[in-house]
Order: structure tokens, then C-alpha cells, then sequence
């Protein structure tokens, strides 16, 4: 008998390959969208919850975790959205942003600042010259309760204003009535406004309730044009999950498999410990893999964040615990 | 949209390695363990030397080196045990109330759980396998199935075995090396709740937790030779079968030595329940939920190194996805972790033995020969201990020997199917019987799927979850009886 040769697996097939060749499926009609979605694997909640209930077992340590919180302080989108937002806040913020820590500044800097769209110009006034984005909310955040002509008005405006990329919300009314081309033609009407803009796409997976329905909306977002996909606004009662952000990375991995577009993913709301973002650098890690690793691929959007990072990367350095009052409350 | 971080391949393809973080090791402190040097055998509450004096060495599979030297029970040994649990049955225990007995069980549970982590490590130690494992199943589901038990240990008489069920008197139970303290939980919980006496004879190369055990029913204050814990080779154990004091023998092991032990047992009083071996289908259907369905065949057969007697070891998966199944199967188990099992990211431990190793080589050479492919993972074995690469063959037939023995390791056959009447034909063309899994989005699909499988398991969109609540047992080569739920103590009650 012939003995079958042993095959080692190679690089490649453990990789997610990404197919420049193929394309994003042109989108004419709501059914041809619906059977586009009809193709899609649904997900076992009970299955998901455990995978990332074991990835969270991961024990990071030594210079991992030391890369880890830097990557991670790379990532924040620093975020402001309060009716009470002043310009000296958004000043302070942006000074944060540009120079985490003062004291040390091999802290890099964070990927970009999230303000209301009317503070985007002074935003952009004070982060000029630096590589920090400016990131507006638009559409009518957080509800999106808004004519497609109002939300359109929001994102031209914070696009004139200097916005580097815009955060809009999918119109969940429609998502959960079934009108999914109108999901659709909404995000294809604000990408095409955006211009140069990134635009970022929340769902609002509090909201959609069901891991089908993360896993659904996420397609229809990425079939629209957006750069990225996001878990939340930040003011439900229910934001971004370690189980969510599971099933939107396997949208985008699978995405990218299948259309060659490589889409990013930003977490967000209820994200406040560093401990909490390398789990979810681990999902990312062992999900995607090292294209996504990056800031331009993967965002936590979050304000007290920050803080935890850099006390948690000043004690790997000092060897113990920090004091929070050794850095700015901004 | 940009690429960074992203590496081409010859073919201008991008690709995204998985794991590109890699981890620093996070290894457990071996310590904690405290073993001592060398143990006696635990008879009549105390830890006594062999009659014989001889004894045997307990070795760490990733390391082969000795952590301890254990006794090596005698024939007259094993005698002393049965006659201390005789003994503590006729004056002690079955004269103890449910209530009371419930109490030890409690305490037991109790203590398990204190002592876990030093536990974990012992049983990493001895087994091989990883830190993960022992630490967030074995040790937490050995202390569930004391709590378990103890809570049926005054309400027998409402369990469905009459009003007045009696215990038999004194078990034999025998187990193996796979699951060491979890299997000693299995065994023990319902044969004390029941007010049972116990001889415990733990597999010889991992005999430590079951000697911890032993410190642990002193801490409980449990009475003297409740249960004795004898350790020894196969010898120890075909003592413990022939003894004439013993009332029942419960194994779980091979189904080679299983059939010896009933026909042993055949021609006396004892009464008999047996866990052997399987070689379980994992079935999935086309419109399997399919991201977890590759977790959980991952589980299914990786999970303990696949030393799992229910294990997945078959996959049965529907031929219109069978590519993208195998694709990405085979992206997870590159994934996998594998080394040092004290590490806390490791996901695959050593094997436990130079025995076991080689058998796992010998039946997956008959995979290459018979022309199966083979798909090994590419990690580096670690130089010492005992290792093997978990291994997919794809193109598997019914009449490959890979897919009707038990491996025992970390390989899984892959077999394809097209109708749902071709994949239970195929799931039930073997001679065990002990557990399956389906995968499908379709209730009914799963349903008339379950109803059609010769097994005493059937998991839906999962594999390998265990609940003290829930009977577990085999048919056919796969044994008869159950263990866990109120199913389970039948076996030790007088009905």
C-alpha cells in the first residue's frame, strides 16, 4: 500500500487570505440584499459566549502585555459627547490626545478624537499638525430619529469642518421592521457625503439584540461602503460586548475572504479597564489576526480608558501600583 | 483601504496571521503542588505502607520526570481495604443517616473547592494535561459532583427506586488516567450518598489526586474506611474485581480490559456497570451555526488531548460544505497551542504516557498507509515528555481502521455524507455507542437525528459538556450504566 505524504500546514492555511481578485457584490435591490444575507451562517449564542468566555482565560504577561497597552493606547478613539461639551474641553481632550502621558512621551499618541459635530472645528483647530484624527459623531447621534435630508445636512457639515471620519448611526427602526434597503441606501447616501472622510458604522448591537442580527447588520454596513463597523453609541444601557465584537470580526474576516475589502471593527461603550481591551486584543488576535492589529483597523471608542492604561503600562515599568492622580483627569 | 501590517504572498495575495501576538509564557507555579516524596495507601482513614513494599514511580508526561513514588497495593492490601469498608459499612455507615452522610459530601465538596488550585496543579502534574483544563473543568466539575450527590443523599426514597431504596454495601471502582479526580467524583459522589462503603483504585500513572483525595476525607472528618483508596498496576485492580467482599465493581477504562472484568464477574454475586470506550460522530449539517461548529469539533476531539472516552473522533460533515469545513478546521488547529501544560495559554497538553503515545502513532500510520491525508499541525514538540501534534485526516471511508477504532489522542477522522439517513448510517456503523454530537440551525433536523443514534449522549451545537444533573453512561461496546443524575444512583442503590 501507498503511504499518503504528511502534510504539514503551512502558513497559508492558517491565515486569513484575503481575495484582492474578487469583488463587493453591486447591491441593486432589497431582495437581492436579503438573499445575500440568506447565505449567511447563524450564530449559536451559547457557542459564542463560550468562545470568548475561554479567550478571556488568556493569561498576558511580560512584554506582551507591555505591547498590548501600547497597541491598545493606539487604538482609543477619545470621546466626548455630552450635551455640556465645551471648546475648553474638547481643548484639554485633544491635548490628552496628542500627549497621553506628559511625562513620558514614548506613550504614543491615540488614533483620534470623538466630538459632536459643532466642536469638530475647534478640534481640528487644536490637534492641527498632528497625527490624531478628528472623529464626529453625524446622523443624528445617538438616535438617528431624523429625516435621511437632516442626517445628510449632520455629516456635510462635520465634513466641512475638518472631520477625518464620521460616525454614523444605522437606522435601527428600519433594521428591526425589516426595511433593510433602506439600512442600506441610507449608508450608501452618507458614504457617498463622507468624501475623504472614514466612515464608521454603528449598529447599535444593544439595540439589534440578537447575534444574527449583529452578524446581518454588520454585512449590510460593509456591502454600503463602510471602513468600519462599530458595536455602539454609548448610550444604551447595553454597548459593546466581548461576544459581539466576536461575531463582527468573523463579518469582517469572512468579508474580507470573500470581497478582498478589508474592514475595520471599533468597540464601544462600557469599556473602562485595560484589562477589559486586551481581551478584546486577544479576540482580534486569535479571530483576524495581525492585519487587523492596527489602529487603522481596530478602535476602542471610550474616555476613562485611557487612564487605566497608562497607570496600567507605567506599573509594568515601575513595578507597582500607580496613584490615578499621576495623570490628567481629561 | 489600507493594509498595514498585512504580508503578501507569492501570489499577491494578502493573508493575516492569526496569533501574530504572541504570548509570553505564563506558567503556574508547580509549588504549589507540595507533593511529598513518596505515599502509602490509603486504608481505614490512614495512609499505611504496602504489605509487599514494593512500589513505583509516578512520573510528569511533559517532563518524564518523577514527581513521586506510590505504593504498589497488594493482593492482601486490597483484602485490608475491602475488609475496612466492610467493616465501616456494617458499624458505621449504614447506620449513618442521608442527612449526616450528606454532610461529609458537602464538606468534601467543600474542600475541593479551597484547595483547587494546589489540586489543578497536582493534576497537570500527573496527567499532562493543560492547566486550563484541570483548573476550569476538572477540578470545578469533581467538587459539582459532590454538592450533587449530597443533595439526593436524604431524599433517596423520592429518586424512583421505591420507598425504602437500600445501599448494595461495598464498591470496587476502578478508573482511569483521562480525567483522575473528576472520575474518582463520578464514582465516589453517588456510591456514599447512596451509603455505599468504597475501594478506589486510581490508574496507575496518575495515582496523586486521588491520594490527595484521601488527605481531603481526613480534613472531612469522613469515618474510618468509608472509602480506601488502594494504587497499583493492573494487578491492584484484578484483585479488586476477584475479591469475594466486594458487592459491586464499577469501571470505567478500555473496552479490551472491561470485557475481562465481566466475564470475571460473570459467575459471582457483584453487580456490574461499565464505561469503556467510543468512537463518537460528531454529525454536522449544512446549515450548522458554522463558526461555533468548528469551536466545537475543535473541542470535540482536542479537548484533553483527545484522551476523552466520548470524544468526537469522527466528523461526519454534510459533502455541499465540506471544503470550507475542512479549510477552516484545519486554520483552528494550527491555532492550537501546544506545550508546556503548566502554562496558562497552552491549549494542548503532553500525552499521558509513552504507551499511549505509541499507540496513537501506531493507528496513525494506518491512516497514511490506508490513503487517508493527513494535516499535522506544524508546532514544535517540545524535546522531553511525551507529545503528539493534533492531526486532521480528511478523505477518511468507513473502512479505514481510523475511523473504527479508538485513538485516544488528539487525531480526528474526516468523513463526508449527503442525505441525513447516510449520516446516521455511517454514525452508527461501529461497535460503540457512547456519544455524538449534531450541529443545524433545525430543531427537527437535530431531534429526528437524535432519536436515530445508537449512543448514550447526543449533544446538540456543542460537544463534550458535562453536568452532574445529567446521565452519562454508553451502549453496546461502549458499556451499560450511568453516571451523574438521579440515573446514577441506581447503580449503587439495591433495586
Amino acid at each position: 500500500m501507498s503511504t499518503a505524504p504528511l502534510r504539514l500546514i503551512t502558513p497559508e492555511d492558517h491565515s486569513v487570505v484575503i481575495q484582492t481578485s474578487s469583488q463587493v457584490p453591486r447591491i441593486e435591490s432589497e431582495t437581492q440584499l436579503r438573499s445575500i444575507l440568506a447565505t449567511l451562517s447563524g450564530v449559536d449564542s451559547v457557542g459564542a459566549e463560550a468562545r470568548v468566555a475561554k479567550l478571556a482565560t488568556r493569561s498576558i504577561k511580560k512584554s506582551t502585555k507591555i505591547a498590548a497597552l501600547d497597541l491598545a493606547i493606539s487604538m482609543v478613539d477619545l470621546t466626548t459627547l455630552e450635551g455640556a461639551d465645551t471648546p475648553g474641553k474638547v481643548t484639554s481632550l485633544c491635548t490628552k490626545a496628542m500627549r497621553p502621558n506628559p511625562m513620558d512621551l514614548s506613550v504614543p499618541s491615540v488614533a483620534a478624537v470623538c466630538v459632536y459635530p459643532d466642536l469638530v472645528a475647534h478640534a481640528r483647530s487644536v490637534l492641527k499638525g498632528s497625527p490624531v484624527a478628528v472623529a464626529a459623531v453625524a446622523t443624528s447621534f445617538p438616535s438617528g430619529r431624523a429625516s435621511l435630508n437632516v442626517k445628510l445636512m449632520d455629516v456635510r457639515e462635520a465634513v466641512a469642518n475638518g472631520a477625518d471620519e464620521i460616525d454614523m448611526v444605522i437606522d435601527r427602526g428600519a433594521f428591526l421592521s425589516g426595511r433593510i434597503g433602506q439600512v442600506y441606501e441610507e449608508i450608501v447616501a452618507v458614504k457617498q457625503v463622507c468624501g475623504n472622510a472614514h466612515l464608521k458604522v454603528i449598529l447599535e448591537t444593544g439595540e439589534l439584540v440578537t447575534y444574527d442580527n449583529v452578524r446581518k447588520a454588520s454585512w449590510i454596513a460593509m456591502l454600503a461602503g463602510a471602513d468600519f463597523i462599530k458595536t455602539s453609541t454609548g448610550k444604551v444601557p447595553v454597548a459593546a460586548t466581548p461576544p459581539v465584537a466576536l461575531v463582527m470580526l468573523e463579518a469582517v474576516r469572512d468579508f474580507a475572504e470573500t470581497t478582498g475589502q478589508i474592514i475595520g471593527v471599533k468597540v464601544a461603550g462600557g469599556i473602562r479597564t485595560a484589562k477589559d481591551a486586551i481581551r478584546y486584543l486577544v479576540i482580534v488576535n486569535e479571530t483576524v489576526g495581525s492585519t487587523w492589529m492596527t489602529p487603522d483597523l481596530f478602535r476602542f471608542g471610550a474616555s476613562s480608558l485611557l487612564n487605566d492604561l497608562l497607570m496600567q503600562r507605567l506599573k509594568q515599568q515601575r513595578g507597582t501600583y500607580i496613584r490615578p492622580d499621576e495623570f490628567s483627569g481629561d | 483601504m489600507n493594509s498595514v501590517g498585512t504580508d503578501m504572498t507569492e501570489n499577491n495575495l494578502p493573508k493575516s496571521k492569526l496569533g501574530s501576538l504572541q504570548y509570553d509564557p505564563a506558567p503556574e507555579s508547580a509549588a504549589i503542588a507540595k507533593l511529598k516524596s513518596s505515599y502509602g495507601l490509603f486504608i481505614n482513614g490512614k495512609f499505611t505502607d504496602p504489605s509487599k513494599h514494593e512500589q513505583f514511580e509516578t512520573i510528569n508526561p511533559a517532563t518524564e520526570k518523577r514527581l513521586a513514588t506510590i505504593s504498589q497495593g497488594s493482593t492482601s492490601d486490597v483484602d485490608k481495604a475491602v475488609k475496612a469498608a466492610r467493616k465501616a459499612y456494617d458499624n458505621v455507615w449504614s447506620k449513618t443517616t442521608g442527612a449526616e452522610r450528606a454532610k461529609y459530601l458537602y464538606r468534601i465538596a467543600r474542600i475541593i473547592q479551597e484547595r483547587s488550585r494546589e489540586l489543578a496543579v497536582v493534576e497537570t502534574l500527573d496527567n499532562g494535561k493543560p492547566i486550563r483544563e484541570s483548573r476550569d473543568v476538572d477540578i470545578p466539575l469533581a467538587a459539582a459532583h459532590y454538592f450533587y450527590y449530597a443533595g439526593w443523599a436524604d431524599k433517596l426514597e423520592h429518586a424512583g427506586f421505591g420507598n425504602a431504596p437500600k445501599p448494595i454495601g461495598v464498591a470496587g471502582q476502578i478508573i482511569p488516567w483521562n480525567f483522575p479526580l473528576m472520575m474518582a467524583a463520578w464514582k465516589l459522589a453517588p456510591a456514599l450518598a447512596a451509603g455505599n462503603t468504597c475501594v478506589l483504585k486510581p490508574a496507575e500513572t496518575t495515582p496523586l489526586s486521588a491520594l490527595l483525595l484521601g488527605e481531603i476525607l481526613q480534613q472531612a472528618g469522613l469515618p474510618d474506611g468509608v472509602v480506601n483508596i488502594v494504587t497499583g498496576d493492573g494487578a491492584t485492580g484484578s484483585a479488586l474485581v476477584d475479591h469475594p467482599g466486594v458487592d459491586k465493581i464499577a469501571f470505567t477504562g478500555s473496552t479490551g480490559v472491561g470485557r475481562l472484568i465481566q466475564q470475571r464477574v460473570a459467575t459471582s454475586h457483584k453487580r456490574l456497570t461499565l464505561e469503556l470506550g467510543g468512537k463518537g460522530a460528531n454529525i454536522v449539517y449544512e446549515d450548522a451555526p458554522i463558526d461555533e461548529m468548528i469551536e466545537g469539533i475543535i473541542d470535540g476531539i482536542f479537548f484533553n488531548q483527545g484522551h476523552v472516552c466520548c470524544a468526537g473522533s469522527r466528523l461526519l460533515v454534510q459533502e455541499s460544505i465540506a471544503d470550507d469545513v475542512l479549510r477552516r478546521l484545519v486554520r483552528r488547529v494550527e491555532q492550537l497551542r501546544v506545550g508546556d501544560p503548566m502554562d496558562k495559554n497552552t491549549d494542548i497538553g503532553a500525552i499521558n504516557s509513552a504507551e499511549q503515545l505509541k499507540r496513537i502513532k501506531e493507528l496513525v500510520s494506518y491512516g497514511e498507509q490506508e490513503g487517508a491525508t493527513r494535516y499535522t499541525s506544524s508546532c514544535e514538540l517540545p524535546k522531553k515528555g511525551f507529545w503528539f501534534a493534533p492531526t486532521v485526516f480528511a478523505d477518511v471511508s468507513q473502512s479505514h481502521r481510523i475511523a473504527r477504532e479508538e485513538i485516544f489522542g488528539p487525531v480526528l477522522s474526516v468523513l463526508t455524507f449527503r442525505t441525513p439517513e447516510e449520516a446516521i448510517t455511517k454514525a452508527n456503523n461501529t461497535n460503540y455507542g457512547l456519544a455524538c454530537g449534531v450541529w443545524s440551525e433545525k430543531g427537527s433536523r437535530t431531534l429526528w437525528t437524535a432519536e436515530r443514534l445508537r449512543a448514550g449522549v447526543v449533544w446538540a451545537n456543542t460537544y463534550n459538556k458535562f453536568d452532574p444533573t445529567s446521565p452519562f453512561g454508553g451502549t453496546r461496546e461502549s458499556g451499560f450504566g450511568r453516571e451523574g443524575g438521579k440515573h446514577g444512583l441506581e447503580a449503587y442503590l439495591n433495586v
